[in-house]
């Protein structure tokens, strides 16, 4: 500063424009970063380059076929998406699934979640410049995808569920093959945390870095892991328990610190406690049809529907207003990533671009979810 | 017989004479340049066409996958596969970039790693040109590259670029210090900046073997500092693919992307080689004692081989780190520079040369 | 407080607000336009109520009149209730922003403007937000047309 002002010398504030196409945006996201020098002044995200509509598609839809729109949305936890529409379409119409269609859905998302963190990790790791960890999280994620196939014959967008139950049943080695992922995945963790969590450099990237305090994360409905690193206690699983959340011990994670490091941590632990649910379930599948009689045609009461579901990265909210129809009159997804990404400039000024890198990836963007 | 694998005096001095003996003295040199040179180029192309490929293999073997696998046996031919496609590839440029230094930029950074691979033993008597402050003239022709890279980075036209120069300038600038201090606690022992006379003075042991601690902490700080001076991972920030797309060759395309990409390990061979010059012994074997069976086994392998394989260890290091660590910061990096390596640096100086005064090394 | 205290004790709070008497999930009010600001900052300023999480803001469209959903939750009492605002106006909809009471108001009042055209006065920064900048019209709106993008089927 001092220089600067002797020698007359004047720095200028530059913009530059982080995507649509960049590596660390994990898609088409365009953040207009305001820059001065290294440290950034002003994040402003420039939505919409996948923004397609399905709001306005699911209001000439059924309900059947807007479950399949949902898919498109966060694609990484499609099943926990479907799962929404689907909770709110049964809980409109105050139908009851029986048991094993809960316990299945809720294995599924949970194994849905430890795919989506895995990726998370693999690309974390990648933002921060450790480009093995990509691969590694890749390689222990095709192990639930197979499942996934094996049990839908889908490995992305699964559609698996539907309004009153499932498409099909679970495969017969569906069991076993969890039970061996379980036992591989057990072991790769703790690696896991050996390769980045105990590394100098990864701790120095991380801790104290974006901050965001308790008051601000409710305030910008910061939601999911994101939010609970910062003290916000928000586990739709905990407080509005749906499926077979209700019978299964688990741990809401929170940390207080609110900063990248915290973030990462409350994935991470997110992962045990996934895979201490899924433990809990898979031995107890009760029997029982796999999908309920339902008829053909689904008309909903006239009415509003609010339906809250615990996806990887926060609170999924489906908001249906009916008018007694075929499809909704207006249907309103809350995306979590709509929300967390709109605290990433609070969290991102003053920082470094490098550190704004690491921000956005520990609040785990995926953009489709964010522009429906 | 001329060709002795253990000593290429015999050789070099067999083809000067031969070319005395029927040219005047100005073509032999000319002559002699342009065999030189037609080597140097060939041990470059060999050098990218090996290290590209053993990156990728190294890599792999890290991420627990196979690597280029299909473009001959194990992918072998993979990186010549690579070069044609760069060859064939459009030579783009932004619309405003400046033309001149845009192209001027990648030859300089070659031209760099060239003149600087000059000054490297290969082996006993395979030396291009022994000069007495050989060390001092690598290190500084080495960081000249830096020039380009600041060029291509501000030529280009484009803010990743220049974010990514800049970046480059500030870490060559601080880490180059560290990396001659190191140097400079080897020179204090041998007391030549002479890059035979250095490896002469390692007959009877390793200068990270004989030099005490000093030693080894001045080869740990030259390896970090090297490292972050050749813009490698971990401290790849003028690239910083996830932050910067691809720093400061953004924009660079074809085979002028290449020239950069190929730099970066010639630069990689380089530094390996004055590690293993100033602390491994260059193209001397290992030797423990003197006059045992052990040291005579070791004679046997020729030096060529030594060196060659003292450097490509080095080189599975420095692959190993890039492929394990995160990325620092750019306020880490230069933290991690003025705060701990250069002071760690000058204190070990005065150690090295307490102990070179004492005579306490062997 | 339970469900029918927390509607009374909403309700006593403004001659305006009225209590939505349909069986809903959550407590629900609608208030007009004018009045929601104040009414905005009670929600979330009173000690009884304290309601801090806004999760959900969406804009309908009904023929005659819109509506802004705001969907809250306290942290502290754990309870939601639904506040309606509805704006009488249709082809002039202006409210008032919340985006300095609830930061996230901010994002999600940008992509109701952009999707449905409400105004929300006070706004900072009041743009298009998923679509592009020279867009005409707003797409969530019921009288919506597109011949081009909208592919219908009745």
């Amino acid at each position: 500063m001092m220089a600067d002002k002797k020698a007359g010398l004047k720095s200028q504030e530059y913009f530059i424009n982080m995507g649509p196409q960049h590596p660390s945006t994990h898609g088409v996201l365009r953040l207009l970063l305001s820059l001065d020098g290294e440290i950034v002044k002003k994040v402003e995200p420039h939505l919409g380059y996948i923004h397609r509509s399905i709001e306005k598609m699911c209001e000439f839809d059924s309900y059947g076929q807007i479950v399949h729109l949902t898919d498109r949305m966060d694609y990484l936890a499609s099943h926990i998406n479907n799962e929404a529409v689907c909770l709110a379409v049964e809980n409109a119409l105050e139908i009851e699934v029986n048991e094993r269609i809960k316990t299945i859905r809720t294995i599924i998302a949970e194994l849905q979640r430890l795919s989506s963190h895995q990726l998370w990790w693999g690309v974390m790791g990648m933002d921060l410049g450790a480009i093995t960890t990509f691969l590694y999280g890749f390689r222990d994620r095709e192990m639930i995808t197979d499942i996934f196939e094996e049990t839908c014959g889908a490995r992305l967008t699964m559609n698996y569920n539907m309004p009153g139950g499932l498409m099909f049943d679970i495969h017969p080695d569906f069991q076993k093959k969890v039970k061996a992922f379980l036992k591989h995945f057990k072991k790769k963790l703790p690696e896991y945390d050996q390769l980045l969590s105990d590394n100098v450099i990864f701790r120095e990237r991380t801790v104290g870095v974006g901050k965001l305090s308790k008051e601000d994360a409710i305030s910008y409905g910061v939601t999911g892991p994101t939010g609970r690193a910062s003290g916000f206690s928000n586990d739709v699983r905990k407080q509005e328990a749906y499926s077979a959340y209700n019978k299964v011990n688990f741990k809401e994670i929170l940390y207080t610190e609110g900063d990248c490091f915290a973030r990462y941590k409350a994935r991470i632990d997110e992962m045990w406690e996934s895979m201490h649910i899924i433990e809990q379930l898979i031995d107890n599948i009760p029997e029982g049809l796999y999908r309920e009689k339902m008829r053909k045609v689904i008309k909903l009461p006239k009415g509003e529907y609010y339906q809250r579901v615990e996806t990887p990265r926060g609170e999924l909210g489906v908001y249906i207003i009916s008018e007694g129809g075929m499809s909704p009159y207006r249907l309103k997804f809350r995306s979590p990533g709509f929300s967390n990404l709109s605290a990433l400039d609070h969290m991102a000024r003053g920082s470094k671009i490098a550190d704004l890198v690491a921000i956005m990836s520990t609040i785990d963007l995926v953009i489709p979810d964010i522009d429906r | 017989m001329v060709f002795n694998i253990y000593d290429f005096t015999g050789l070099t001095e067999w083809i000067h004479e031969g070319l005395s003996r029927s040219l005047s003295p100005g073509l032999t040199l000319v002559v002699e340049w342009a065999l030189i040179g037609a080597g140097l180029l060939t041990l470059v192309a060999l050098l990218g066409l090996v290290l590209i490929y053993l990156e990728r293999k190294v890599s792999a073997v890290i991420q627990q996958r196979m690597g280029p696998m299909r473009v001959g046996p194990w992918g072998m031919t993979q990186t010549v596969a690579d070069v044609l496609k760069l060859l064939l590839k459009e030579p783009l440029m932004t619309r405003n970039a400046d033309k001149f230094l845009f192209n001027l930029a990648p030859f300089i950074v070659m031209t760099a790693s060239f003149l600087a691979l000059g000054a490297l033993p290969f082996a006993l008597g395979l030396h291009i040109m022994d000069l007495n402050i050989g060390i001092l003239y690598i290190t500084a022709i080495t960081s000249l590259g830096v020039i380009g890279i600041l060029l291509g980075g501000w030529a280009s036209n484009n803010k990743f670029s220049l974010i990514g120069a800049i970046r480059s300038g500030a870490q060559i600038i601080s880490y180059e210090l560290s990396v001659s201090l190191a140097i400079l606690s080897i020179v204090v022992l041998t007391g030549s900046l002479q890059i035979s006379e250095i490896i002469n003075t390692q007959q009877n042991g390793w200068w990270l073997f004989k030099g005490h601690i000093p030693a080894l902490i001045a080869f740990v700080i030259f390896l970090i500092a090297g490292i972050a001076e050749l813009n490698r991972g971990p401290f790849d920030l003028p690239e910083a693919e996830s932050e910067l797309t691809a720093g400061f060759h953004t924009e660079y395309s074809g085979f002028k992307f290449a020239f950069f990409f190929l730099a970066e390990f010639i630069n990689m061979f380089i530094l390996a080689g004055v590690g293993a010059i100033l602390f491994l012994g260059g193209w001397l074997p290992l030797h423990f004692g003197i006059d045992n069976s052990f040291n005579h086994v070791m004679d046997f392998i020729p030096p060529i081989f030594w060196f060659f394989g003292k450097i490509f260890a080095l080189i599975l290091l420095m692959m190993w780190f890039k492929w394990t660590f995160p990325r620092l910061r750019i306020d880490q990096l230069l933290k991690l520079e003025w705060k701990y390596l250069l002071p760690l640096n000058l204190l070990n100086i005065l150690l090295m040369a307490f102990i070179a005064m004492q005579g306490w090394y062997f | 407080m339970n469900r029918e205290e927390l509607t009374a004790y909403i309700k006593s709070l403004g001659n305006t607000i009225e209590v939505v008497d349909e069986p809903t999930q959550f407590p629900t009010f609608m208030i007009p336009a004018s009045d929601w600001k104040a009414f905005a900052l009670t929600l979330r300023n009173d000690e009884k109520l304290t309601f801090d999480f806004l999760y959900c803001l969406s804009g309908v469209d009904w023929s005659d009149c819109m509506w802004v959903v705001y969907h809250f939750r306290s942290t502290q009492s754990k309870q939601s209730i639904v506040v309606k605002a509805r704006i009488d106006d249709r082809n002039n909809a202006i409210i008032d922003t919340v985006a300095d009471i609830w930061k996230t108001a901010e994002f999600h009042e940008r992509e109701a403007y952009d999707l449905f055209g409400i105004q929300f006065q006070g706004h900072p920064d009041l743009r298009r937000l998923l679509l592009p900048d020279d867009w005409v019209g707003w797409p969530l709106r019921k009288d919506y047309q597109d011949d081009v993008n909208m592919v219908m089927w009745k």
